[in-house]
């Protein structure tokens, strides 16, 4: 296959996964629209699933709305797995393209993001079983996605500044440490709603949406656990491969341009909520309000940075 | 821990204004515009060092008090982790079932036995063991806390680092044309910065000269055409004065070291090389003069000054277009990068230049406080419009102006950071620290085991200092293992 015929393959792909991971979210949304009807916890009625006697109504209207959502679960997921292998395939060609690394500008690096993040999420739904992040993912994607056609480039060869093995590792860690950010702020944000809640009225977390939601404890410790994982891989693509890869670029490690300034921050505010998290006062809910701060700050970063401030990094992505 | 939360939000928040506002140390020119475009908000971003915010006090402020916090944090804990270094496991606690995590069974195995086999277990996954007479004590995960203060502890490193680099090193630009050499000396350079002890006037002397610039881009017709493809600067350095010269090849990414100094490609532009000719006719100025590049299709920007022509000084300012068309107005404009069909499209001024004055003058721009535009035939400002070998005559016997060609000019950024492995390295260290201290989970386990009604019975129990391990899964591993080894019947 030719590298126009590549290219437009990848841009097939990518469109399809949008497709697929937006039906995946609708899917999650609707698992949350059923669970509205569940009015008691939800695992006692996986227990009692077969209904013994007469049922009231309500009870099994319940257990109707709990399968039901199950199953538009399931259907959310599959979605994702289908989306996340048509924006790998998408990726890949696009790689094969344009000969080199796939991240070489902002529509790449989206793409790329994008994949990174139902990568981190499918990894953790087999693992730490966080499925009910669904839907906040997957819209995440198609957002992502629905916007990098704004900077879409036909695919090519790189500039030469961006033209190093450094850069691929640069922008490869900074791509995962940001996909495990996408799931840790959406753990942080369910953990401040749900928590909220509780506060207000205990036992609504219980109820409804909130009830398909784990214990705030179980969302603060995934929360934790995300982002114990993302930090040191941002520490790494920010504070050490970037650097070295500026000092052969442009001839200095460190130049406070702002992007460099962006990245600093978001590590300074991520190491604040590690902080926080052993602080008194600040445990749960502030490092949770920490850690979406964090996040904001990388998003700026990659898309403000770009299209308002400029700088050297602004050809870039 | 507050006040380091604090502080560090303040450095997140200081740093801000600094990506907001143009920079002194990054882009000086762009700090110049900035100020003649917001004349009014000036004063105010001076006051506040807005303009040098990353080597502003308030910023050192911040970074110096979160240091001390620092320290006031790690010597206390280095102290505390020293002790608990040569502790030994703590005590077996009386009741193990009021342990997080518990497990209770019966064997036929001597309690020795079984406490022998949990020593050796509990040593093979790297506890530290004690033994008492009815029970084994254990405990691991002494490196998270050394992790956590290597972490802190090479964030001096950093700042040491930072420091040196920004003291002893010196960085500047410098734009060398094809057939011409840069010799390592103050005046040589377009810009220069130098940390107050970086000895600036005993620089490296070697010298190089440049043979080839080469900048090549993507070709018309392909979906990135203009794109920049490759940019390579190759010549001959001397390493110092009398020694032989080396040949050398630069591109982007891949710098060329002379004597403890780097020499990095940054960019690259075209040097038009003209002649001018005053009214007697005598040639007044005469080779390449490099235009800046203005944006990413290479029209570059520039003037050609000839201060000792007669009977009028005169100056020329315009553009230079690798790729000469003209636009449905029919204004010159250029379609590639490359100089496939260079023309230099220039206005022309007399009076004078004002290079007298003593005042340094920027070899990009006109003083143009006493000079006077040259009119043409219509009326209106006069554009020359030359072709490589064109000559354009001037009215009024000014002179002529010939554009003989074209060269390249490559932009070289020369830096010496010395120590600058210091920071890096200290970063790596910090990052081996920091994931010892996420990820070693301390763990303390107990096993006790006693004689009852011609029956063993042990106890095992374990407790982690930090959340986020799977300790029950653990422990019920452990004791598999334990029964497997203490009770050779099962
Ligand atoms: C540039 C400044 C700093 C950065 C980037 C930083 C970063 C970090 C990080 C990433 C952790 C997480 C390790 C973990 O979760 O176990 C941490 C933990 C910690 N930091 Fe800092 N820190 C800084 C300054 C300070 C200062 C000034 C203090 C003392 C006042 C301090 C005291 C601590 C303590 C006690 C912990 C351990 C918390 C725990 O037990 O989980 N740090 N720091």
């Amino acid at each position: 296959m030719n590298s126009e015929a590549l290219a437009q393959l990848s841009n097939v792909a990518v469109a399809s996964a949008a497709i697929a991971l937006a039906l995946g979210c609708v899917a999650y949304l609707a698992e949350w629209a059923f669970a509205r009807e569940v009015t008691t916890p939800r695992e006692p009625m996986h227990v009692g699933a077969v209904p013994s006697a007469t049922p009231s109504t309500a009870a099994s209207r319940a257990a109707n709305g709990a399968s039901r959502s199950d199953r538009l679960a399931g259907i959310g997921l599959s979605l994702t797995v289908l989306g996340a292998a048509l924006l790998a395939a998408g990726v890949l060609a696009r790689g094969l393209a344009a000969g080199r690394a796939p991240w070489g500008n902002m529509y790449e690096f989206a793409v790329t993001g994008a994949l990174v993040v139902c990568l981190v999420y499918l990894v953790l739904v087999a693992r730490a079983g966080i499925g009910w992040l669904g839907s906040v993912v997957t819209g995440f994607c198609v957002s992502v996605l629905g916007l990098s056609i704004l900077v879409y480039v036909p695919a090519g060869p790189v500039v030469p500044a961006l033209n190093s093995y450094w850069l691929v590792v640069h922008v490869a860690a900074a791509v995962l440490a940001g996909g495990a950010f996408v799931v840790g702020a959406g753990a942080s944000a369910a953990f401040l709603v749900k928590e909220r809640a509780e506060r207000r009225s205990p036992g609504s977390g219980q109820r409804g949406v909130l009830g398909r939601l784990p214990a705030t404890e179980a969302m603060d410790r995934l929360a934790y656990r995300v982002h114990a994982f993302a930090f040191p891989v941002w520490t790494f693509a920010a504070l050490i491969a970037g650097p070295i890869w500026a000092q052969a670029a442009w001839g200095r490690y460190w130049g406070w341009d702002p992007k460099e300034v962006w990245a600093f921050i978001t590590f300074v505010v991520y190491a604040g909520y590690l902080h926080a998290r052993a602080t008194a006062g600040w445990r749960g809910k502030g490092a949770a309000v920490l850690a979406l701060v964090g996040f904001a700050t990388f998003l700026f970063n990659f898309v403000g940075v770009n299209l308002f401030v400029g700088g050297l990094h602004s050809y870039a992505f | 821990m507050r006040t380091a939360l604090l502080l560090l939000l303040a450095l997140a928040l200081g740093a801000i204004p600094g990506s907001l506002v143009p920079q002194r140390g990054v882009d000086s020119l762009a700090v110049a515009r900035f100020r003649s475009e917001h004349a009014d908000l000036t004063p105010w971003l001076d006051r506040l060092d807005l303009f040098s915010v990353y080597s502003s006090p308030w910023f050192a402020a911040i970074y110096l008090l979160l240091m001390v916090s620092l320290a006031g944090c790690i010597v206390p804990r280095t102290a505390a982790y020293a002790r608990a270094l040569r502790a030994r496991p703590p005590r077996t606690p009386s009741r193990l079932d009021r342990l997080p995590a518990h497990v209770t069974y019966e064997t036929d195995a001597s309690p020795d036995a079984v406490l022998g086999s949990a020593a050796q277990l509990l040593g093979q996954r790297r506890f530290r063991v004690d033994r008492d007479p009815d029970a084994v004590r254990a405990e691991k995960g002494y490196l998270r806390e050394a992790g956590n203060l290597l972490f802190h502890v090479s964030l001096f490193g950093v700042l040491v680092g930072v420091a040196v680099g920004s003291l002893w090193g010196y960085r500047g630009s410098v734009i060398v044309v094809e057939g011409q050499g840069f010799s390592n000396t103050l005046t040589q350079y377009d810009e220069f910065r130098a940390g107050p002890l970086a000895g600036a006037d005993s620089l490296p002397p070697f010298s190089l000269a440049l043979s080839t610039m080469t900048a090549s881009f993507q070709p018309p017709g392909t979906e990135q055409a203009g794109q920049p493809k490759l940019f390579e600067a190759t010549g001959t350095v001397v390493p110092s004065p009398g020694e032989d010269p080396v040949d050398f090849a630069m591109r982007v990414n891949e710098p060329l070291t002379v004597d403890g100094t780097s020499l990095f490609l940054v960019g690259s532009g075209y040097a038009p090389v003209v002649t001018v000719r005053d009214g007697a006719g005598d040639v007044t100025s005469s080779g390449p003069v490099p235009f800046l590049p203005a944006d990413a299709s290479y029209v570059s920007q520039g003037v050609v000054k000839a201060p000792d022509a007669e009977p009028e000084q005169l100056g020329f300012e315009g553009f230079f277009l690798p790729w000469a068309s003209t636009n449905a107005e029919g204004l010159p404009v250029s379609v590639f990068p490359e100089a496939v069909q260079p023309a230099l499209s220039l206005f022309v001024w007399t009076g004078d230049l004002g290079l007298d004055g003593g005042e340094p003058q920027s070899v990009y721009a006109l003083d143009k406080d006493q000079l006077s535009v040259v009119q043409g035939d219509d009326g209106e400002s006069l554009r020359l419009l030359l072709s490589e070998g064109d000559t354009a005559r001037l009215p009024d016997g000014l002179g002529s102006i010939r554009f003989d060609g074209v060269r390249e000019f490559a932009r070289l950024q020369v830096a010496s950071s010395p120590l600058s492995w210091l920071p890096l390295g200290s970063l790596v260290l910090a990052l081996a620290g920091l994931l010892g201290s996420l990820y070693i989970r301390p763990r303390r386990t107990w096993v006790r085991a006693r004689r009852d009604d011609g029956r063993t019975v042990v106890e095992v129990a374990g407790l982690d200092r930090v959340a986020g391990g799977d300790l029950a899964a653990d422990l019920d591993d452990f004791v598999a293992r334990l029964r497997e080894r203490g009770d050779p019947s099962q």
